[in-house]
């Protein structure tokens, strides 16, 4: 795919490509914002994946501990992976122990190729290897047709897998990680900083991009109660701001999960079939989403067809 | 044999293409589309008259598909007490003859829906066999990709959970005399045989359901070949004439030897 620069892509997230230095790639652009201390968040785009942005869409970072340092997302890409590592070696010398592949999507493991050197734990949901099985090397080759082979990355899988829950020892802090059941995907895995009380819950926690649902609706309210009584104040979403106050967050998410909800019932309830829910299912959050119009239909059809068994 | 070879041919030179399938099949131009639909239409009518006609069939499908796993398609026939049996095809899917009915007495096919997969920018055809022996075809251009080998769910046991388990939900009252809808859906994975398995580098065998029997009383309503272009967990909506005694029966079989049969109690018409 030759795409030059798409609307959307000279859009995203505030950026534009044409005040860039150089006619180069966005990633370049990007900068890592530390959140707390020792903690440094970059923000990705609110956009699809593209040569430019080298699917540099979800929010990437890492912490650095007394003993070593954790990455907590790895990018989406080997390339938005090598980008982040480079970061990581500007500001620390200590060893890179531990990489979280937080769910199977694309934008949140195809950077954990960069850090196969460094001989990490890998670190996922138990059902995350079935995962990868299943749309890895899918994944693989739509984001290759996208950025290149040799910016794409290889599918990484987990060498420490959670079952239920786990803790990491950083040496001056504990990562307590939870594996949850379906909502985002069939393999969400969240952590809690005990050093910064840091809630990242990953993408169960979407702030300004649409959510999309690619597990189970009503599996998702019940992560979100069990987030909720983790008792953070602060989170890093999976997308969005580097660094927001949970609850109100969580709210607007439950808001449209709500909405896709409710209305996605009520379509099936009155016989509206899946072609016309698509259309006029959550229209009332429309304005409040980046990306609405690209994953609502989406997120319709699949709560359709787990709502109308019922 | 026919079929298997036109649908092999097809898978090869997708294979062959890589890896920028993504928009295969975009820019044929229609003297190619034209050509593709000659062929698929002899290995399946063979010799037989296909005769164009818009009306005898309306098809209704997105012009671009959110979902490629899951293209709602509607099809709407004009005369539908000359209709014998329906074919739907997706021309440039690695397997193009997606679903046949054939309906029975206690059918009453106005309409028909279904959901199917598709796996390039493609044209679909609908073909009416009418009682009389005619053929009548009609068809729509669909934009959409992967969608046969995009990966359904998580993982090949999640998708295989509760195979076999079926629901029907009738629309509003069956009242005597009066046509009466209703949707049938059916749990199953319906693995269309291209979904890769990463370590193995294997493709999860195709496994999908090859036929539906629905019959009222002693009548048929419809009988439907299904394909793997028919997206995972089956849901036909269809409409038939309330004049059966006892349910409506479901027998669903699949290319593995996999049977499951159901049995649905019509609604009485409350007055």
């Amino acid at each position: 795919m030759n795409a030059p620069v798409t609307r959307r892509a000279a859009l995203f997230g505030g950026f534009c490509l044409c005040c860039l230095p150089r006619a180069g790639f966005a990633v370049d652009a990007m900068t890592m914002e530390e959140v707390a201390p020792g903690t440094f968040i970059r923000r990705g785009f609110d956009a699809e994946a593209t040569p430019e942005n080298a699917d540099g869409i979800a929010n990437i970072g890492f912490i650095i501990g007394r003993d070593g340092v954790l990455v907590t997302e790895s990018g989406g890409s080997l390339a938005d992976g090598q980008w982040l590592r480079r970061e990581i070696a500007q500001r620390t010398d200590k060893p890179i122990r531990y990489v979280m592949l937080t769910h199977v999507h694309p934008d949140h493991v195809f950077g954990a190729a960069a850090f196969r050197g460094d001989n990490p734990t890998f670190v996922g949901h138990a059902s995350l290897r079935g995962a990868l099985d299943a749309r890895g090397a899918f994944y693989r080759q739509r984001l290759a047709e996208i950025l290149g082979e040799e910016r794409a990355g290889e599918v990484v899988y987990p060498t420490m897998e959670v079952k239920e829950g786990a803790e990491i020892d950083l040496g001056d802090r504990t990562l307590r990680l939870t594996a949850h059941g379906h909502a985002h995907t069939s393999c969400d895995l969240s952590m809690l900083d005990t050093g910064s009380g840091l809630l990242f819950p990953a993408d169960l926690l979407f702030v300004g991009r649409i959510p999309s649902l690619d597990g189970s609706l009503l599996g998702w309210f019940k992560e979100i109660e069990r987030l909720k009584a983790v008792g953070a104040t602060d989170a890093v979403p999976g997308h969005g701001p580097t660094r927001v106050a949970f609850a109100p967050a969580m709210a607007d998410l439950a808001r449209y999960l709500s909405a896709l909800r409710d209305e996605t019932r009520k379509a099936v309830a009155s016989s509206l079939p899946i072609e016309t829910a698509v259309r006029t299912v959550a229209l009332g959050e429309k304005d409040k989403w980046a990306l609405f119009d690209t994953y609502n239909g989406r997120n319709v059809t699949q709560a359709y067809q787990e709502l109308e068994w019922e | 044999m026919k079929r298997l070879m036109l649908a092999l041919s097809l898978t090869l030179s997708a294979a062959a293409l890589t890896p920028a399938p993504v928009l295969a099949g975009a820019t044929d131009t229609d003297e190619e589309r034209a050509a593709r639909w000659s062929e698929i239409k002899a290995s399946i009518f063979g010799d037989r008259k296909v005769e164009a006609s818009e009306s005898a069939v309306k098809i209704d499908a997105p012009v671009r598909a959110l979902d490629a796993a899951l293209v709602p398609i509607g099809l709407t026939l004009a005369d539908k007490d000359s209709v014998k049996g329906l074919y739907f095809i997706i021309d440039d899917n690695p397997s193009p003859y997606a679903a046949h009915f054939t309906f029975g007495p206690a059918a009453d096919p106005g309409e028909i829906k279904m959901r199917v997969r598709v796996n390039n920018y493609t044209n679909v055809h609908a073909v009416v066999e009418t009682k009389d022996g005619r053929l009548l075809e009609s068809a729509k251009f669909v934009k959409a990709s992967g969608g046969c080998s995009a990966p359904m769910g998580m993982s090949d046991e999640e998708a295989m959970k509760g195979m076999g388990e079926m629901r029907m939900k009738f629309v509003g009252d069956v009242q005597p005399g009066k046509p009466a809808e209703a949707t049938l859906m059916v749990r199953h994975p319906n693995f269309s045989g291209m979904q890769m398995n990463q370590i193995t580098r294997d493709y999860t065998p195709a496994r999908y359901i090859q036929k539906l029997d629905v019959t009222y009383g002693d009548k048929l309503v419809f009988s439907l070949d299904g394909d793997i272009s028919i997206a995972s967990n089956p849901v036909i909506n269809f409409a038939f004439k309330p004049e059966g005694q006892g349910p409506i029966k479901v027998v669903a079989s699949d290319n593995q030897d996999g049977r499951w049969q159901h049995a649905f109690p019509v609604p009485a018409a409350s007055n």
